[in-house]
C-alpha cells in the first residue's frame, strides 16, 4: 500500500514556500506554489486488510489534526 | 511530593527537568517511556528534546510508548501533565491537548530568551503565577508554530485554554501568539518555552520557571 500525506490546504507550508522560492531563483517563474508531504509504501503479508491499513494511515502515518491522507491500495 | 520525569530515547531535557521539580521543593522520580509503570507519582513531566528524532512527525513516536498509554489514562482522571517543548508535541500528538505544533514559519531553530504573558493562573501547573502577569524563560525550537483550525482556535480562546502567550515577539509563526494550551480540566499543560531553565539566577534568564513547578506540588496535594 501507498500513503500519502499532504498538510491540510489551510495550514501553511513554509518548506514548500522555500522550494519554490528557489525555483523562481532558477528561472521557473511558471510554477505557481509547492506543497510538501511525505510518501509511504508499506508491504503487508498476505491479503490486505483495508480498514486495518486505513487505520494506520489515519492514526500513525498522519496527524488529522493538520494533515491529509491519500490511500492507493494494490488493488487500485 | 512525587513528580515523574519521563526519558524517551532522544530526550535532552530530562535531568533539567527533575532539577527543576528538586529545586522547587518536589522529588523527581525517573520513569522510563518503555515500562507500564508510573512509579505512584502524583504528576508528570514529559520534557524537552527530539525523541525518536522527531521522525514521523516531533513527538509521534513518542505518544505511542508503552508509559504513554498509561499517562493519558491517568490524565484523564485528573493526573496533572506538564508537556514542555517535545513534551507538548508528544501530548498533543497523544490527543492528550488540542492542536499541532509544525515547522517554524521562517524553517529557522530560534534560541533565545522568550517574554511570555500568563493567561490562566488557575491551572495545575499556573497557579503559582498572576493571570497578566509577564514571564521571561528560554525558547528552543525548530518545530513549534502552534496551529489549528480558526474555529479551533475561536474555541480554545473561548473557552480559556491558552495558558500563555507570546509577547514582544513572536518565535515562530505560533498562530495567535499561543505558546502553550491546556486541558478543558486544567490538569495537563503543554508549552514550547523551557520554564526548567530559568529556575537559577546562575543559569537562567531568571526564576520565573520555577512556578510551574511549585504549582503542581500545591495541586497534587489538593487532588
Amino acid at each position: 500500500m501507498v500513503v500519502d500525506v499532504v498538510l491540510k490546504p489551510e495550514i501553511s507550508d513554509p518548506q514548500g514556500q522555500a522550494v519554490l522560492g528557489a525555483l523562481g531563483r532558477l528561472g521557473h517563474d511558471g510554477v505557481r506554489s509547492v506543497r510538501q508531504g511525505k510518501h509511504f509504501v508499506l508491504e503487508v503479508v498476505g491479503t490486505p486488510d483495508e480498514a486495518e491499513l486505513k487505520q494506520i494511515a489515519e492514526t500513525l502515518l498522519a496527524n488529522p489534526v493538520i494533515e491529509d491522507v491519500e490511500l492507493h491500495l494494490p488493488s487500485e | 511530593m512525587r513528580i515523574g520525569v519521563i526519558t524517551f530515547p532522544g530526550s535532552l531535557d530530562d535531568v533539567d527537568a527533575a532539577r527543576a521539580v528538586r529545586l522547587a521543593g518536589g522529588e523527581p522520580v525517573a520513569l522510563w517511556h518503555a515500562d507500564h509503570d508510573l512509579k505512584d507519582v502524583d504528576a508528570v513531566v514529559l520534557p524537552g528534546g527530539f525523541s525518536y528524532g522527531d521522525y514521523l512527525r516531533a513527538g509521534a513516536i513518542a505518544a505511542r510508548a508503552p508509559l504513554m498509554q498509561d499517562v493519558v489514562d491517568r490524565a484523564r482522571q485528573g493526573l496533572p501533565v506538564l508537556g514542555i517543548c517535545n513534551g507538548f508535541q508528544v501530548l498533543c500528538e497523544a490527543g492528550l491537548l488540542p492542536g499541532a505544533l509544525t515547522r517554524n514559519s521562517h524553517l529557522h531553530f530560534r534560541n533565545r530568551d522568550q517574554a511570555l504573558r500568563v493567561e490562566r493562573d488557575d491551572t495545575a501547573w499556573t497557579d503559582s503565577y498572576d493571570a497578566g502577569q509577564r514571564i521571561v524563560i528560554p525558547v528552543k525550537n525548530g518545530e513549534g508554530r502552534y496551529v489549528g483550525s480558526p474555529q479551533e482556535l475561536d474555541r480554545l480562546e473561548g473557552e480559556g485554554r491558552v495558558v500563555v502567550r507570546y509577547v514582544e515577539g513572536n518565535p515562530n509563526g505560533s498562530l495567535r501568539d499561543i505558546a502553550g494550551v491546556t486541558s478543558e480540566n486544567g490538569r495537563v499543560v503543554g508549552l514550547m518555552p523551557h520554564p526548567e531553565h530559568a529556575v537559577e539566577d546562575l543559569t537562567g534568564p531568571s526564576t520565573d520557571g520555577l512556578g510551574f513547578f511549585t504549582s503542581v506540588l500545591k495541586a497534587a496535594v489538593s487532588a
